[in-house]
């Protein structure tokens, strides 16, 4: 599995490896350590930055993503907030408005929906309706996605709402080495970032099979994370795996989900990672689909307007002469995720490998 | 209507919802006697650094300075020079011509769109003194007082209300809508009461950094029914942050009287009481007076001892704005009835008993600021007024969006200017070599 950032994709600024790691001593991180990795390196870099959010501080975040940094950094860099997510997007805008960089954590994305006006409304608009008199370089993380019996109301995907905002961008890492890198880059932005962490790959890699005993990221090259400073750059692609028989666009777990569903099925698939939505690799895209002439897009969020409309339309448009079959969505289906039946509504290995088949099989 | 089968056996009473309703209507004669108006002076000063149960009295008065007899009285009275005191008239009679001006301007065609401030002058101009200039305004959209206040140029104020190609803000917002960083003033949303809980944070940053920085906010009392001011208010309390919040309870939201935001239970004030933090009630049409909340306001907060919330008791003279007219839902009486006056005159008629003013320099003054409000727009007409050609670039649409812009916005602009070559063959050639230059 190829682990490093993507080689150049046309954009002058996608550099392929990050200047720390031919220096810097690694170590293996499961993707909550590489985030917290992440956050110290540049609590540790820039005084600006400040952590806020509910349970952040002593206890270290329900999932641990800001363990010990309230005691290494003091309780006015890292704090507990009200139960109030538009009251913390708000106060972030606000201290970037000072000239801070705060970096405020929604518990679960399903919780962001009353901060959405701060978001939309402010964050994404500063710049603009000011001509960058006043700026909102804020990252809001927020782990997102099913899998982990969290019912409707702690498994939603909402980035589309998000991609759909002019003015943020959005991000979705799928490995520790990536999410140190990408957020490393999202907090470095000027720009308001929506950073959505796929929480059931937090502990290990996942490829869709619940039944099957859980996999950690011991043992794994894209968990290998240097010390230090490195950032991926926001749009840029991943090519996970390079193949000839068709492209699948995927981000978050379901990358790996859709990479098991190629190993098992010895399909010479190109996968990649988009790992930014907004703003997306569009190169990167474009040159897979034209090379293979067909096109999977494979999301965990319900599938009407999700973002995989976006990208069908894109694809479409721009290598419409090139498909050689229809492009493909799996998604999860129009329903509120359930709990009991969790494992009957995620885009699993069966959803999948058919529409796989049928790529396979058309043209 | 017979309903006693659905509730059989039931002997309660049947629930009845209460729809606010305002006491007068259009054609209604006013009598606002059922206002308590309390003597000025009558009201205790507590220390600024006192607990905040101390001033909770005082959310259900109100701080008033200047007496029926335009003498200051009480200890609230601020004491300033008569120097101090005509900046203020200036500063307000001048906001008034701007008003004035700028609304006839939206009359003649030249805007789409202004929004006047009349009667409530008091509460942006004076309170912006009684701030230090570094302090961070976050306003609403009726505080054009707070600029006038820091001396931001009228000229730039109208480039914006025009949205002509010298306008700041490249014609992206409607009018009045400003920003100025360089005055400490935040950019404008439209959209009400987020600027609120901003405010917090930015009290908190400054807090976090040890500096000695507020975060003030301005709202209407309608929006106090907002999600935000209570988030802004919980965030205050929970960090004690050096942020004050200022209530401008002019008794109109748009249409709705302030009965949609709670009134006829408490004062805005009183919300301080639930979230133990300091509350003042304030004659916002009394200068002295809001000077000296917001002073007291902004000494405690500097003090570290926390935020305040002022409601400033005032008067909506005139429509919500260019687009509203207040006669088809609100008696005209209301604004010559009101019984706390005009803050422009009540400050005047101080100064001439304190023979410190006249009748005569008022008027010369008011001659003077309507020239020079018209010299201003003169100035920015050249610059163009709205929908005249004179604005800018296609392309700006597609600036600031990112700090950098993305594949999609590129690909959007050369359309956006293309679409003005083709309606335009002739005139913008220049346009377009710029569209179709490299990233």
């Amino acid at each position: 599995m190829a682990t490093q950032a993507p080689e150049q994709t046309g954009d002058a600024q996608a550099i392929a490896a990050p200047a720390a790691s031919d220096a810097a001593p690694t170590r293996t991180l499961t993707m909550i350590e590489a985030i917290n990795d992440a956050l110290a390196v540049m609590l540790e870099r820039d005084p600006d930055i400040v952590l806020m959010g509910e349970d952040i501080g002593y206890f270290g975040g329900v999932f641990r993503c800001t363990a010990g940094l309230q005691e290494r950094f003091g309780k006015t860099r890292v704090f507990d907030t009200p139960i109030s997510e538009n009251g913390i997007i708000a106060v972030a805008v606000g201290m970037g408005a000072y000239g801070l960089r705060p970096v405020p954590e929604i518990q679960f994305a399903d919780y962001i929906y009353p901060g959405l006006d701060q978001l939309v409304s402010e964050a994404a608009r500063l710049r603009y309706r000011s001509a960058a008199e006043f700026t909102a370089p804020i990252t809001v993380r927020s782990p997102f996605g099913g899998g982990i019996f969290g019912g409707q109301t702690h498994s939603q995907s909402p980035e589309a709402m998000f991609t759909h905002v002019c003015g943020l961008k959005t991000v979705v890492p799928s490995t520790p080495y990536d999410a140190k890198g990408l957020l490393i880059a999202a907090i470095e932005d000027n720009d308001p970032v929506v950073f959505f962490e796929p929480k059931r790959i937090y502990n290990g890699p996942f490829d869709g099979y619940y039944d099957r005993p859980s996999k950690s990221w011991k043992g794994r090259p894209d968990a290998i994370v240097p010390e230090g400073h490195y950032r991926i750059p926001l749009g840029t692609a991943n090519v996970i795996r390079e193949g000839e028989a068709l492209t699948i666009l995927a981000y978050g777990t379901m990358v790996h989900v859709a990479e098991g569903v190629c190993r098992e099925k010895g399909v010479d698939a190109e996968i990649l990672d988009l790992r930014t939505l907004v703003p997306l690799d569009i190169e990167a895209v474009e040159k897979s689909v034209q090379k293979t002439g067909k096109c999977l897009i494979v999301h965990e969020a319900t599938r009407t307007s999700g973002f995989g409309a976006e990208l069908s339309a894109l694809v479409t448009e721009r290598c419409f002469y090139h498909l050689e079959a229809p492009v493909e969505r799996v998604t999860g289906f129009d329903t509120p995720y359930p709990h009991s039946l969790e494992w009957a509504y995620f885009p699993g290995p069966v959803r999948i490998g058919e529409a796989v088949d049928r790529l396979l099989a058309a043209g | 209507m017979d309903d006693a089968g659905d509730r059989a056996g039931s002997n309660r009473p049947a629930l009845a919802l209460h729809v606010p309703e305002p006491r007068f209507r259009p054609g209604d004669t006013v009598d606002f006697t059922h206002l308590a108006i309390p003597a000025a002076g009558a009201q205790s000063r507590p220390d600024e650094s006192c607990e905040a149960s101390e001033t909770y009295p005082l959310c259900t008065d109100l701080v008033r300075v200047l007496g029926d007899d335009d003498q200051a009285h009480g200890p609230w009275d601020p004491r300033l020079s008569p120097d101090r005191l005509r900046e203020f008239l200036r500063q307000m009679a001048l906001v008034r011509a701007f008003d004035n001006r700028m609304y006839r301007a939206q009359r003649q065609g030249k805007t789409s769109f202004y929004l006047k401030c009349t009667g409530e002058e008091a509460t942006s101009v004076v309170a912006t003194h009684a701030l230090d200039f570094e302090d961070m305004i976050f306003p609403s959209y009726r505080q054009q007082g707070c600029l006038v206040a820091r001396g931001y140029p009228l000229v730039e104020m109208i480039n914006q209300i025009y949205s002509n190609r010298a306008d700041k803000l490249k014609g992206r917002q409607l009018p009045i809508l400003y920003s100025a960083r360089s005055h400490n003033f935040f950019t404008i949303s439209g959209n009400l009461t987020t600027q609120v809980p901003q405010a917090s944070g930015f009290a908190m940053a400054s807090a976090i950094k040890g500096d000695s920085r507020l975060g003030v906010a301005w709202l209407g009392e309608g929006s106090t029914a907002e999600g935000d001011f209570h988030s802004a208010l919980t965030f205050n309390a929970v960090y004690n942050a050096p942020c004050i919040i200022n209530v401008v309870n002019n008794q109109w939201a748009i249409s709705s009287f302030s009965g949609f935001a709670g009134a006829e239970r408490t004062t805005f004030a009183a919300r301080a009481i639930g979230y133990g933090i300091a509350g003042l009630r304030v004659d916002g049409n009394d200068a002295l007076a809001v000077y000296a909340a917001e002073r007291w306001a902004a000494d405690r907060a500097r003090a570290n001892k926390g935020p305040t919330l002022i409601e400033f008791f005032t008067y909506r003279a005139e429509g919500h704005s260019t687009s509203d007219d207040p006669n088809v839902y609100r008696s005209a009486e209301e604004r010559t009835e009101w019984p706390l006056g005009d803050p422009v005159l009540r400050l005047k008629r101080h100064l001439v008993a304190l023979g410190e003013w006249s009748d005569v320099a008022h008027t010369a003054m008011d001659a003077e600021l309507d020239a020079e409000v018209r010299t201003a727009m003169r100035q920015a007409e050249k610059n163009g007024i709205l929908g005249h050609g004179l604005h800018q670039p296609d392309r700006t649409m597609f600036e600031d969006v990112y700090e950098t812009m993305p594949w999609h916005l590129r690909e959007q602009a050369r359309q956006a200017v293309h679409e003005r070559a083709v309606k335009y063959p002739d005139g913008h050639a220049a346009d377009l070599r710029e569209a179709e230059k490299p990233a």
